[in-house]
């Protein structure tokens, strides 16, 4: 196995820009999630890994080499699409065999690691088959058998389970990290699902157009979000960004709203750091990090219940504070039992260890 | 309207456009099986006594058994001409149409462009001064030279057909071969072709009837050694009694072999009549 090293890599196609100067690192042994939206650069990256991509700018590195110039053949690489891309006119069996084929492998090896493949990921029964005549989990899975069996020094998944059902996905998603910890296999995996990358990543590089936003832990990217793009972007439902400025509550600063009874003291060290954007911050606050209250309490803000939807496991409360068009709107996570009407009094409180301030000019978290 | 009656009447129909389009190859075989004065006979025989005459006398000569006639000699030509420039055509279509259709080249619009204009004067008005290079080259009246031009004439037809085919392959096949440890070449021989057989066996027909059916320039830029079967049929009519019989005959031999072509490819033809209108 080995680790997969990126250098200021830039590629544009005609006018537009793809990648734009990204460095990260996957390391050896991790799952390393690369997630944005549509445009972001990730596919461009992960295909410039696998040398299907020639980039404009950058180099590229598969175990401490050089590989920018060597053919994608060369890079001893696995790639899985999204569209799985086996063969039409062979056989799962032969689709299997085909990258042992390209190495001139022994007839019985073959067959050995064919087999093997087939009996872990149960697809035994449909090696006689045409790609044509399976089902979309089963092409999924030959689609990934036909990465694993050459063992190569990487894997490189596009969105593989982008077009499995949602039942199928979830399943596959927990036998993906399984199988990628117990082959300690290094993986990069593109995807535009937050939960994929929450649910599989060692690490998340989150991407947004063409550029390299933040990378981390599934935790740090969750609880430190490095920039407005980041906090909006993972989590579901998204975190609360307010737009406030920094004001005073008494003799205590505070984070306030003009116009709306919004204000939350904050500690005077804190006063300081976001000082220098103080007209021009964005409050973040996760939803569950919202605490409600029937009844008033001293220092809580009234708002009003606009909608909740009771999702079973919890229940999402849409919460207006004060009145008219321009009045924030908050979304707080809240224990499934809880039920409220509409228009109804309710008074909340934020925990001000979670809370996270950003400068909306430059996108930064002010820390 | 009940459905009976609708279905007769569609059966009618298609039976009247059938004897409209099959009477004419019907009267061709009949007078090909006749003898000479079954064939002047007024009103036309329906029922003669059938002949193999016309046929044995076209691609035999008399007395000397086994010697090919100036007919069967063309129809050899034509076999010759028609195969090999249809091979060229294709092979060298499917690679251009391959590379017009994933890679992007400069000024590829204009060469794509070059490539059709080919086709863009009727081949009439470029006879002569091909004629004319023709004699100076060496290349009149040989099968290297009818070759060279059907070749020509057919690769920019078969460039934009199997482009289309080409374009409907998705690419993430031959990305996939590339990092199962195949080079470009091989994906495109392993994993491109398969995929494009009935692009190329429709292609292939097209290419093989315009070659086989073509009669100007095999007129003019022929004379015996290369000459094929088109200009030759016609010229039986001149010398001496017109005999409707050979030329019965020799009409119904040419049909022949692309009638046989034709239906042996006639799945892809199918496939190849509705390219780009299908979903992989």
């Amino acid at each position: 196995m080995a680790n997969v090293r990126v250098e200021n890599l830039a590629k544009r196609f005609d006018e537009v820009v793809a990648v734009d100067g990204i460095s990260l690192e996957a390391r050896d042994r991790e799952f390393t999630v690369f997630l944005g939206p549509s445009g972001s650069g990730k596919t461009t990256t992960l295909r410039a890994i696998a040398g299907l991509e020639q980039p404009d700018a950058g180099d590229i590195y598969i175990d401490d080499r050089r590989v920018n110039a060597l053919p994608p053949a060369d890079r001893d690489i696995a790639f899985v699409f999204q569209f799985y891309a086996l063969y039409p006119h062979m056989t799962v069996y032969d689709n299997l065999a085909f990258p042992l084929r390209a190495v001139h492998m022994a007839r019985a090896e073959i067959d050995e690691r064919v087999r093997e493949v087939a009996q872990v990921l149960r697809i035994e029964p449909t090696l006689k088959r045409k790609p044509a005549k399976l089902s979309g989990g089963e092409q999924q899975r030959v689609a990934l058998g036909r990465a694993m069996v050459r063992r190569p020094k990487v894997f490189l998944m596009d969105e593989p389970l982008t077009n499995l059902d949602a039942k199928l996905r979830a399943e596959m998603r927990a036998r993906l990290k399984r199988d990628q910890t117990d082959l300690g296999a290094t993986t990069i995996y593109v995807t535009h699902d937050q939960v994929e990358a929450m649910s599989m990543g060692d690490r998340i590089a989150v991407m947004d157009q063409g550029k390299l936003l933040q990378v981390g832990s599934p935790e740090e990217v969750y609880d430190h979000p490095a920039n407005l793009f980041v906090a909006g972007f993972i989590g579901s439902p998204a975190m609360n960004l307010i737009n406030c400025s920094l004001g005073s509550e008494g003799d205590q600063p505070a984070l306030v709203v003009p116009g709306s009874p919004l204000s939350v003291t904050i500690a005077s060290d804190v006063a300081e750091r976001v000082e220098s954007a103080r007209e021009r911050l964005v409050l973040g606050i996760r939803p569950e990090d919202v605490h409600l209250s029937r009844e008033s309490r001293p220092g809580w803000i009234a708002a009003e219940v606009y909608v909740t939807e009771p999702l079973g496991a919890e229940t999402i409360v849409d919460l207006r504070v004060g009145d008219g068009d321009g009045a924030p709107m908050l979304r707080a996570r809240t224990l499934p039992t809880f039920r409220a009407a509409i228009g109804e009094a309710i008074w909340i409180e934020f925990d001000r260890e979670r809370m996270h301030c950003f400068d909306r000019e430059s996108g930064q978290a002010i820390t | 309207m009940n459905g009976r009656i609708k279905s007769g009447l569609a059966l009618a129909a298609i039976g009247l456009v059938l004897v409209i389009y099959l009477l004419p190859i019907y009267w061709i075989v009949a007078t090909s099986l006749k003898e000479y004065s079954d064939i002047l006979a007024r009103p036309p025989k329906f029922v003669f006594a059938p002949t193999l005459r016309n046929y044995v006398s076209l691609l035999l000569v008399p007395g000397e058994g086994l010697h090919a006639t100036p007919f069967a000699a063309r129809l050899l030509n034509s076999v010759i001409i028609a195969s090999l420039s249809t091979i060229f055509a294709v092979a060298m279509g499917t690679m251009t149409a391959y590379a017009f259709s994933r890679f992007r080249t400069r000024g590829q619009g204009d060469w794509q462009f070059f490539i059709l204009s080919t086709r863009m004067l009727p081949p009439v008005v470029v006879v002569i001064p091909i004629f004319l290079m023709y004699r100076a080259l060496g290349l009149f009246d040989t099968h290297a030279g009818l070759i060279v031009l059907y070749t020509a004439f057919n690769v920019s037809f078969a460039v934009w057909l199997l482009k289309g085919f080409m374009d409907e392959i998705p690419k993430e096949y031959e990305e996939a071969a590339l990092v199962d440890g195949y080079s470009r070449l091989q994906a495109f021989v392993r994993v491109v072709l398969p995929q494009a057989v009935a692009g190329i066996a429709a292609t292939s027909v097209f290419c093989l009837i315009t070659a086989w059916n073509e009669f100007a320039f095999a007129l003019v830029l022929t004379q015996n050694t290369a000459q094929t079967a088109p200009p030759y049929i016609p010229s039986v009519v001149g010398s001496g009694a017109t005999e409707w019989g050979r030329i019965a005959a020799g009409t119904v031999l040419f049909l022949l072999p692309v009638a046989v072509f034709t239906f042996v490819m006639r799945k892809h033809l199918l496939r190849g009549a509705t390219f780009g209108a299908l979903k992989r």
